[in-house]
């Protein structure tokens, strides 16, 4: 309340006006090849385009291993955020900066890695195939794929907004008498909350783009492993005017998604 | 006996052992890094000392160092509650909620908890506050619900660390009477700078300096004759302490103070603490001869406006003289002067 | 004032230098002559080949080459992109160039290709036949029905009565070796020109019903060539016996 009074009473330092020369120039970059995009969509076409069978299993399969990757990425990252943020020991930096790895890595490198991971031949293959599971070129390896390259995403996030709410109220918590898992249920996580919700939009937004590791590790097959993604890039192969729609309606849930986090974190 | 701490935390120089009676209230006096929020921190478990044991009602809370059983009891399940400068009310609830948190961590109906934590807001007069969230509060008013939160939790022991520091002046007399009141037949412990706590809140000071504890006693007595720099600082008198010989506290320097003895006489040779209030001093340029006065040679360092008094240094003393006085001394920094006080306006005891 | 203007200078500055970044990449000419190819992926170890063989024959001719799948290379000229022959493994994507008029002359085919099965050395799945795809638990990765090599494979399921139910339809022949030579996939079907290439790390399934589906590679060359000549010497050089004879080696056969 006091804050945004503040800000509009208050008259911010002036910026160096040559800086909104890079600004706008940075700007323009970015928003250009979304404004060719758009303009290359043909419209008299655009419904048929978008509801043919192959872009409808495309966006629903999208959709629902987006959410699928996003709560691994939640049930797995918080906890790793917490124990970063939380707890010093040996080796944390490296562990870190391992955990970070999937941001740097080429996806398509992920992939082969989840592929000599879970793959047939791959580390735990054996164990897995005994078990009568069988990874590759099913649904459960896109989500592998999607939660390995989206879940650094919601640990730096997690681990950020862990660091700056401290400790403080945590011990407060403890000396009224509340258990560590009352005091994660009850104080942690509602204060980290804004944190943790960006940091699940982000790693959904990730997941909905994933294209690399889930063409190398999960392969491409309608309504199984084909997102949306890698049915626009095999639409580009014969059918670019579908390749750009379908492009548009994945930005267009990229933005939904990110606008609606935004709002509902302002209500919180 | 309620409450026994003794603890060494070497990375802080911490080594002291202090008790809280039963329903007694301890007021822990010290300057900056004297050690006193350490001693909380073990009390509280959130600092493991190298070597320490902390017992309360009789259940061993800590018991670590060579040769000890390694006992640590986590930190929620002490029952040891601290309360700090800030409130720290959690953002996220309204008061009552904030208050209730204790209770529905001990495991109490979200019902009994709310009527508990509505008790408590009552108790420290905030009952009208309790829909408010920490960021619609003032400073005193969230310190009140701070309080009524720790209480809500049915501390074993309350540990308070400054809780006043952070507040406003204008409400500092009638939170202070509200803590008084609360406290009253509780164990508790207060962190204080201020006498006024250690002689309204406390039933007992104990002063520390560089982690050690150099003078405790009922607050009342240690105030009025203090033994350690710091106390007679806080209680606002001047403080020499030497050697008793020949019916004077003869200091290292030499200096033979003369007094009243207060309680049983020191022997000879024994240490001895002579005291005064600075406005029992009088200054002069010249040196004072043949009186049954107390006469002092020294150099002014300061000279310090003071209400309608003039607070002028000299060293480890001051003397407070009226604005008038000052004026027709003419005294200023460097000054070599005279600090006589009377024999019967000084108080001697022994030092321990 | 002076301050914006120099803000305002500094900003076109920047711009200028990305746009002389971006022109670099073009001005690759020497002054000497070059000849610029853009040739289907799967002909990149042969055209390779070829092109030296060229330089060796032209005193002071560069040949450029630039291969990737046929679809992106027509994309790629219909958008300007600067070449002089263009050579592609289908039929269907020379279509789309010829339509869109970009072509100087008429295409020629100059290789064949057909589809063998390929499987990891040990071929785990025991397969013989084209039939033995469809067995039950048989891991299968073909390409999609939407580029090439996927429309060449439902072609041979016609041909050979079997429909395959694959695991993975993938984007190109190179998606469909990676699954196979990693092992996930059983089999696949891919050109023979691949199994060859692969060597050693797949082992090729030969089967009597590719023969009805034959891929013909035309080349022809562009009409925005900066030297129809010499452009046409290098087609020459592809339909010649050196030409064919690099070819067969790799696989292809003949037209």
């Amino acid at each position: 309340m006091a804050a945004r009074e503040r800000t509009r009473a208050e008259r911010p330092v002036g910026l160096p006006r040559w800086l909104y020369v890079p600004a706008v120039v940075g700007a323009a970059f970015v928003l250009l090849p979304l404004v060719a995009i758009v303009a290359k969509v043909d419209w008299s076409h655009f419904g048929d385009l978008i509801t043919s069978e192959g872009s409808r299993a495309a966006f629903w399969l999208s959709l629902k291993t987006s959410a699928a990757s996003t709560s691994l990425c939640i049930a797995f990252g918080v906890p790793m955020a917490v124990v970063l943020a939380r707890r010093q020991f040996r080796g944390a930096a490296v562990l870190r900066s391992l955990v970070l790895l999937p941001l740097v890595l080429p996806p398509v490198v992920g992939g082969l890695a989840l592929l000599y991971t879970f793959g047939r031949r791959g580390l735990l293959g054996s164990e897995l195939d005994a078990l009568g599971v069988q990874v590759a070129f099913s649904t459960v390896a896109v989500v592998l794929a999607q939660t390995f390259v989206a879940l650094p995403f919601l640990v730096v996030s997690m681990e950020g907004a862990l660091r700056t709410a401290g400790q403080r109220y945590e011990v407060v918590a403890a000396s009224l008498g509340a258990g560590p898992t009352t005091v994660f249920r009850r104080i942690t996580l509602p204060l980290v909350l804004p944190g943790l919700l960006s940091g699940a939009v982000l790693a959904f937004a990730r997941s909905l783009g994933e294209f690399g590791a889930t063409i190398t590790f999960a392969g491409s097959l309608q309504g199984r492993t084909r997102t949306l993604p890698l049915e626009i890039y095999l639409q580009r192969e014969t059918d670019p005017d579908a390749a750009v729609a379908l492009a548009l309606v994945l930005v267009v849930v990229a933005v939904l998604v990110i606008g609606l986090a935004r709002q509902s974190r302002g209500v919180l | 006996m309620s409450l026994e701490l003794s603890c060494v935390v070497g990375e802080r120089g911490v080594d002291l052992a202090l008790e809280v009676h039963s329903g007694e209230t301890l007021a822990v006096l010290g300057p900056n890094g004297s050690g006193k929020s350490t001693a909380l921190g073990v009390v509280a478990g959130l600092v493991t000392p190298d070597a320490g044991r902390v017992v309360l009602d009789g259940r061993v809370l800590t018991d670590v160092g060579p040769g000890r059983s390694g006992v640590r009891v986590a930190p929620h399940a002490r029952r040891t509650a601290l309360l700090g400068q800030e409130p720290l009310l959690f953002p996220h609830l309204d008061a009552l909620e904030n208050v209730a948190f204790g209770p529905r961590s001990a495991g109490a109906p979200r019902a009994t908890a709310r009527r508990d934590a509505r008790r408590w807001l009552d108790e420290v007069g905030v009952s009208e506050l309790s829909a408010r969230r920490p960021g619609q509060l003032s400073g005193g008013q969230a310190q009140r619900v701070a309080v009524a939160r720790a209480l809500a939790a049915e501390p074993a022991l309350l540990m308070l660390d400054e809780p006043l520091a952070a507040l406003d002046v204008a409400v500092l007399p009638a939170l202070r009477q509200t803590l008084r009141r609360v406290l009253a037949e509780r164990t508790a412990i207060v962190v204080t700078h201020d006498p006024l706590d250690a002689l309204l809140l406390a039933d007992r000071v104990v002063v520390l300096a560089d982690g050690r504890v150099v003078e405790q006693g009922p607050s009342a007595d240690v105030l009025s004759r203090p033994r350690s720099p710091f106390a007679a600082r806080l209680a606002g008198l001047n403080l020499v302490a030497g050697t008793w010989r020949d019916g004077s506290v003869e200091t290292a320097e030499g200096l033979r103070v003369h007094g009243l003895v207060v309680g049983d006489p020191p022997a000879a040779g024994e240490r001895a603490i002579a005291t005064f209030r600075p406005a029992a001093v009088a200054v002069y340029r010249e040196a004072v001869e043949g009186s049954p006065r107390n006469a002092f040679e020294v150099t002014i360092t300061e000279i310090e406006p003071l209400a309608d008094l003039v607070r002028v240094h000299a060293g480890p003393l001051h003397a407070d003289v009226t604005v008038q006085a000052a004026a027709e001394l003419d005294l200023v920094t460097g000054l070599v002067a005279t600090f006589s006080v009377k024999a019967t306006e000084v108080a001697v005891y022994r030092a321990a | 004032m002076p301050s914006r203007r120099r803000a305002a200078s500094s900003g076109v500055a920047l711009l200028l230098s990305l746009a002389s970044v971006a022109a670099c990449g073009d001005s690759g000419g020497d002054g000497g002559r070059t000849v610029t190819v853009y040739a289907a992926a799967s002909l990149t170890a042969t055209f390779t080949d070829l092109a030296r063989e060229f330089e060796e024959q032209h005193e002071g001719v560069e040949v450029e080459l630039s291969f990737g799948g046929s679809s992106d290379l027509v994309a790629q000229l219909q958008e300007g992109a600067p070449a002089d022959v263009f050579a592609s493994a289908d039929q269907a994507t020379m279509d789309k160039l010829t339509a869109a008029g970009l072509q100087a002359g008429d295409p020629q085919v100059f290789a064949t290709n057909t589809l063998e099965i390929v499987t990891p050395p040990d071929n785990p799945a025991a397969i013989t036949s084209f039939a033995d795809l469809a067995g039950d638990g048989v891991n299968v990765v073909v390409c999609a029905p939407e580029v090439p090599c996927g429309a060449a494979t439902v072609k041979a399921e016609e041909a050979a009565g079997v429909t395959l139910s694959p695991v993975s339809e993938e984007q190109s022949v190179t998606d469909v070796l990676a699954k196979v030579t990693s092992g996930e996939a059983d089999a696949g079907l891919v050109y023979v020109t691949d199994v060859t290439a692969a060597g050693g790390a797949v082992h090729g399934v030969p089967f009597p019903e590719s023969g009805e589906v034959v891929n013909t590679y035309p080349i022809v060359v562009l009409e925005e060539a900066e030297d129809g000549e010499l452009a046409q010497e290098f087609v020459d050089l592809v339909l010649s016996d050196t030409g064919q004879g690099a070819l067969g080696r790799a696989g292809f056969g003949r037209p």
